[in-house]
């Protein structure tokens, strides 16, 4: 690993406020931990709610995330955050597309094909290290 | 001597290093015990001690002597000799040398010098002693904590007790007490050491004395405690807590003046330190020291002291304007703490230098600018948030300076009022000259806040100064000479902030400086009586006009209310007249006037607020409210005028929420409530024709609430008096039964009416008069005995089988509150519980329930409808045994056993379907006996209640309920006694419910299996899963729940998707994560069931399953 921070000086935002609920689905993903920082990925404007699309009927769920740098190793560490966390929330008729934004990160088709490839992420879950730093991540999202 | 070698074993075993400090703590009060009995002398004691006391190992030297301390610490209340104790202390002092006894010699010292004076003390000249060889010898920082903490005792001992002979050691002492100060950081001990300094302070008054050369030293090791902040906030066992500490040092600081060189400049810097704890702290310091040091001295640092606190009042980041009270308020700032006490310290400062400090207010530049550019403060929403704060800092500024004194009031006044009433637009010539434009708010704000200032100064004085003084004061002068525009001015903002919401602020400050010029005190009055009512008719035309305004109208009832308690409070006979005049006349007169523009609804919130204001005035308003409801009803009664209807529904309910619990509070007016009870009885035999449709709902249960709250306020003679009121009209009905009842020469035929029983046949007059009958006898208090007893219950135990529930609830009053044995009476005439009981024993009631509906004699028993009549008749049989039973059980009577075994045999009688509902009520009647009512038999309609009444019933039943459940044959008479039980367990307190809780776990999991079969049970079921997850949480019987965990786990994940209701579902799902909790190997085997299940509800339709689902798949996966 990377001795060091990766960006040792996040910009913090502010929360927007959640606008009022109205489909069946809601995402949970709030207050997932920054892998690096005591931020949730909402303070650091990784996740926000517009990038996240649901489609109820066709059960479909669709999230795009936008690393903080261009080279952050941790893309793929969140990424695998939010699929564990949606496949904890959701109900498991769903299909979730993870994805990071366009242009917002250096490997970014390497990045989009592990964390929607099945296999790599059922291995990823099958090593502890990994999967300690994921349940770190998701810890205070459940309280 | 026996008794010498038992004291040497206690001894030896004292001073062996092996023995624990329990082991030791025995000895000693083994030997303190032989030495109080005299068994032992403490000179042979010491004589047996003697090689302890003086031996050369060390060890055993500081044991011997700790023991012989310990012993003297023990035997502090025994007389002694005084040669015994002179040696003693001699004995002591010597040892002060020896440091590696030292803990031992400090005792001794410590215990001796502490004794009181008829069991024998130490002289002055050997304490003096004491102290030399302490001051000489003992090096305080170098000790440990507790040795310190002793030396510190005995250093306030000394000074407290022995202040005349230590006194001539000045020279030693105070640098020997900086010395052992110096470097102290243990609370405790800093504690006696602050108090120390305060005791040695008082010691040398002389401000010429030796301590003025000391002063320098003495507050320099004080002053680097402040302020005091715990640097490890949780310590061990330190149970001081900050604010004691800090007391005691401030009460140091103050000691002496001879500090004020040092501790004013020390507090004046911190003032400006970044740490918020350190300026409250010394805006604290400094209101206690400036006390204490006097004027004189504080007057050179009033400047600096203004600049600072002008500083935070001005500045402070902490005050928030907070939005939500300026709506109500208009402006005003969460005041933080440092703001709080810089004013309460501006205050004192105030009231000290009080010319020195007006100088520098008068003169500021920033009040003054503030003043003078008011005029830019002319519309409150154009104000932006930084004027806001600086006009709330002056006004606080002003109001303090008003209040403080008549000469201060009077600059201050002199200062800004001409300035403050020019931006109003007022001057004295033109005061009639109409105002056109609103006011200006600035203005409005600061002339409100000085106004408030000298109406605190003249409530202050009040009875102190003359008020012909005060009346020659020049700032009195000015008001009044400027007090008809003033109020002119206030009077016109109310009707300048109607034309929109926005302009709360002026409603808020007009109508505060009305009640301000209305509420100044005493026959002082700077104001015509033409202006103090000219204000309450402008009050009062808002309060009676202006109703559409919900905010103005508000304000204005609340002025309105306080000036009228102000008027009551100060016995103000001139102006009580001009309130009662205008006013309470008014409003009184309201009630009756035809005027329909105003809903009733405000009319009674304003009649009962201004009614609150004092005795004579809800006298005048109770009587309007009495003819008002008098005339409401008796046009109901009449014509069934259906709006009378909802004014006397309202009438009523004002009576019962207000105005008769006003009277209740402040006592000794139950002839009120006696009064209002007969009159409405009256008003029922007044009229013997009613015409209310029998369709509604809402009067009767009015009357019948403000009813049970009068007679249960009554006391008992005129309970009694009521009760035979009421009895007497209960002869006027036209009911059938009752008329038979009431006339007493034909026999009681009870058992022969009509099967098609049903409450329409109660005429609706009959209806009232049995209903409020019912709600007086529940309100009587035990006391009060009822004459008619017999008759009254065969009415009630007629009546309620007619579903009359009053009646039932009637029945379980009387029962409760009846004498169980007459004394000193006559026997015949009263009643007893037996034969009462009896009564019902034999009754109709008791009848139906234990033989059931078949075997009773049905009118017309030829088809369906007669059947389906008499199962109404048991069901409400069985209502009224419920309530008869819940008195029984309230007070403790055996006879409830019979009532419950009743009760379950209706459950398991053998009846076909068509008889569900009587085996339901029967169940529920378990809900009436264990719950509590608002309707009766409570603490505030004097029920006799027994403690622990809910347990009894449960052990009661708990064990029946069991046996029959394993007994019952056909699931729905099992279904109907899970119901029972889960009634009874819901309403048991669940500390009872824990003990039991082995037992329990299991049946509770099986009625939730049955119960939640059926819709109809779904509520019971929600209150059984309660009752369950408390069992769940709570701690210690967790190894009860382990074991039951897997058919708990189970009946939970079937309840996970309970269609019919959503917090069954909820907090089902919280049952399961609670589950999670328990230990890994137990639960493990239920996991993959669990996560399956929950899996399923993620796709509830109800958000709050989701998300409860979501944390319990997270906490059911994440322990694998």
């Amino acid at each position: 690993m990377v001795s060091g921070l990766i960006n040792a000086n996040p910009i913090v935002y502010e929360k927007k406020e959640r606008r009022p609920r109205t489909g069946p689905v809601d995402l949970e993903d709030e207050d997932i931990k920054d892998p690096e920082h005591p931020y949730s990925l909402e303070d650091l404007k990784v996740i926000t709610e517009d990038a996240i699309e649901v489609d109820d009927k066709r059960s479909y769920v669709r999230v795009t995330f936008t690393p903080t740098v261009e080279h952050c190793s941790m893309a793929t560490v969140i990424g695998l955050c939010l699929r564990v966390k949606l496949m904890r929330s959701l109900p498991s008729r769903y299909k979730v597309d993870i994805r990071v934004a366009p242009g917002t990160h250096a490997t970014e088709a390497a990045v989009n094909k592990q964390l929607n490839d099945k296999e790599r992420v059922a291995a990823a879950l099958e090593n502890p290290n990994l999967v300690d730093m994921v349940d770190d991540c998701l810890a205070p999202s459940f309280e | 001597m026996a008794d010498s070698t038992h004291c040497v074993k206690h001894i030896e075993s004292f001073v062996d290093s092996s023995s624990t400090p329990a082991q030791q703590a025995a000895s000693v009060n083994a030997i303190a015990a032989l030495v109080k009995n005299d068994l032992i002398t403490l000179e042979s004691l010491v004589r047996e001690m003697e090689l302890y006391l003086t031996t050369t190992d060390s060890f055993l030297r500081a044991r011997g002597t700790h023991l012989l301390a310990e012993l003297l610490a023990c035997l502090a209340s025994k007389p002694l000799e005084t040669e015994t104790i002179l040696s003693l202390i001699g004995f002591f002092t010597e040892r002060l040398v020896d440091w590696k006894a030292l803990h031992g010699a400090l005792i001794g010292c410590l215990s001796l010098l502490r004794r009181k004076g008829n069991v024998g003390i130490v002289s002055g000249s050997k304490a003096l002693a004491v102290a030399q060889s302490f001051l000489q010898n003992v090096q305080v920082q170098s000790l440990r904590q507790s040795d310190r903490k002793l030396c510190f005792e005995l250093l306030r001992c000394l000074l407290e007790r022995y202040p005349d002979d230590v006194v001539h050691l000045e020279d030693v002492l105070i640098p020997g007490i900086c010395e052992s100060i110096d470097g102290e950081k243990d609370p405790e001990c800093l504690m006696l050491a602050f108090q120390i300094v305060e005791v040695l302070v008082h010691l040398f008054p002389d401000p010429t004395g030796p301590l003025a050369s000391y002063a320098t030293d003495l507050f320099e090791n004080l002053s680097c405690y402040f302020p005091i902040h715990f640097t490890h906030p949780k310590g061990e066992d330190i149970d001081l807590k900050q604010v004691e500490l800090s007391r005691t040092l401030m009460m140091a600081f103050a000691s002496t003046p001879l500090f004020e060189p040092f501790s004013i400049p020390l507090l004046l810097e911190k003032l400006s330190s970044s740490l918020p704890l350190a300026k409250v702290e010394s805006l604290k310091y400094l209101s206690y020291c400036s006390d204490k040091y006097g004027a004189a001295r504080m007057a050179k640092h009033v400047k600096v002291m203004w600049s600072a606190l002008k500083d935070i009042i001005y500045t402070s980041p902490e005050s928030v304007l907070s939005l939500e009270s300026e709506l109500v308020d208009g402006m005003s700032f969460q005041e933080s703490h440092t703001v709080t006490e810089a004013l309460v310290l501006l205050q004192k400062v105030i009231y000290q230098n009080s010319n020195l400090l007006l100088d520098l207010i008068v003169s500021d530049e920033d009040i003054k600018r503030t003043v003078d550019d008011i005029h830019q403060l002319r519309e409150y929403n154009d104000i932006n948030l930084q004027s806001k704060q600086r006009l709330h800092a002056v006004g606080c500024i002003l109001y303090l300076s008003a209040k403080a004194s008549i000469g201060s009031c009077n600059r201050v006044f002199e200062g800004f009022f001409p300035r403050l009433v020019h931006a109003l637009g007022i001057s004295l010539e033109n005061s009639d000259a109409p105002l056109s434009s609103p006011c200006n708010f600035g203005a409005t704000y600061l002339c409100v806040e000085l106004l408030a200032g000298c109406r605190a100064l003249v409530v202050g004085t009040e009875g102190n100064t003359s008020t012909n003084v005060l009346a020659q004061e020049a700032w009195c002068n000015m008001l009044c000479s400027y007090g008809t525009s003033l109020t002119k001015i206030f009077s016109f903002a109310l009707v300048a902030g109607q034309d929109g919401s926005t302009q709360n602020a002026y409603l808020h400050y007009g109508v505060k400086g009305l009640q301000i010029l209305a509420t100044f005190p005493g026959n002082f009055y700077p104001l015509s009586k033409s202006v103090y009512e000219s204000i309450l008719l402008k009050l009062i035309s808002v309060v009676t006009m202006n109703f559409k305004d919900a905010l103005l109208w508000k304000l204005a009832l609340k002025a309105l209310v306080e000036i009228g308690s102000f008027v009551d409070k100060f016995k103000d006979t001139e102006k009580a007249r001009s309130f009662d005049a205008i006013v309470v006349d008014r409003i009184a007169s309201l009630m009756l006037s035809d005027d329909l523009t105003m809903p009733s609804q405000l009319k009674l919130e304003l009649i009962s607020s201004i009614g609150t204001t004092g005795l004579s005035c809800m006298q005048k308003i109770l009587q309007g409210l009495e003819s008002s409801l008098s005339a409401s009803l008796s046009g109901v009664y009449v014509n069934g005028d259906p709006e009378l209807l909802g004014i006397a529904t309202s009438l009523l309910e004002c009576y019962s929420c207000k105005v008769l619990p006003w009277f209740d509070s402040i006592g000794g007016h139950e002839e009120v409530q006696f009064h209002f009870a007969l009159n409405i009885w009256d008003q029922i035999e007044n009229n013997m024709s009613f015409c209310i449709s029998s369709q509604e709902q809402k009067l009767l249960p009015a009357a019948m609430t403000a009813m049970q709250y009068a007679v249960g306020r009554c006391l008992v003679e005129s309970q009694k008096v009521i009760v035979d009121k009421a009895f007497s009209m209960l002869s006027s009905t036209t009911f059938t039964p009752v008329k038979d009842l009431m006339n007493e020469t034909t026999p009681v035929k009870v058992e022969g009416f009509k099967s098609n029983d049903d409450l329409d046949c109660f005429s609706c007059r009959d209806k009232w008069i049995i209903s409020l009958f019912a709600s007086v006898v529940v309100a009587l208090r035990p006391q009060a005995h009822i004459t008619n007893v017999k008759v009254i219950l065969q009415l009630f135990l007629t009546t309620q089988l007619y579903g009359h529930l009053p009646s039932a609830q009637a029945l379980g009053s009387i029962i409760n509150k009846l004498p169980v044995k007459v004394e000193n009476m006559d026997a015949s005439k009263v009643f007893s519980l037996e034969e009462a009981m009896d009564m019902i024993f034999n009754s109709r009631v008791w009848i139906l329930c234990n033989e059931g509906p078949t075997k009773c004699p049905v009118a017309g028993n030829n088809n369906e409808i007669g059947f389906r009549n008499s199962v109404l008749l048991q069901s409400h049989a069985i209502d009224g045994l419920a309530w008869i039973g819940k008195g029984l059980l309230m007070r403790g009577h055996e006879k409830v056993k019979d009532v419950v075994v009743t009760l379950l045999s209706c459950i398991l009688s053998d009846h076909d379907q068509g008889l569900l509902s009587i085996m339901r009520s029967a169940a529920d009647a378990f809900h009436i006996l264990i719950s509590d009512s608002e309707a009766c038999l409570n603490k505030r309609l004097h029920a006799t209640m027994r403690p622990l009444y809910k347990q009894r019933l449960f052990s009661i039943v708990l064990p029946v309920i069991l046996s029959l459940i394993s007994k019952a044959d056909s699931s729905i008479q099992r279904a109907m006694l899970y119901r029972a039980f889960a009634n009874v367990v819901c309403g048991t307190p669940l500390s009872a419910i824990l003990s039991e809780a082995k037992k329990l776990i299991p049946i509770l999991v099986d009625s939730l299996s049955v119960l939640s079969e059926d819709i109809l049970h779904k509520d019971i079921v929600y209150s059984i899963l309660l009752v369950l997850s408390g069992v769940l949480t709570d701690k210690k019987r967790s190894e009860v729940v382990v074991e039951n965990a897997h058919i708990i786990i189970r009946r939970l994940i079937a309840l996970v998707s309970y269609p019919h209701m959503m917090v069954i579902r909820e907090t089902a799902i919280q049952c399961l994560t609670a589950m999670s909790e328990l230990p890994h190997a137990r639960i493990y085997p239920m996991r993959t069931q669990v996560l399956l299940s929950i899996s399923k509800t993620l796709d509830d339709p109800k958000r709050a399953v989701r998300q409860e689902a979501v944390k319990c798949r997270q906490a059911w996966a994440s322990f694998a």
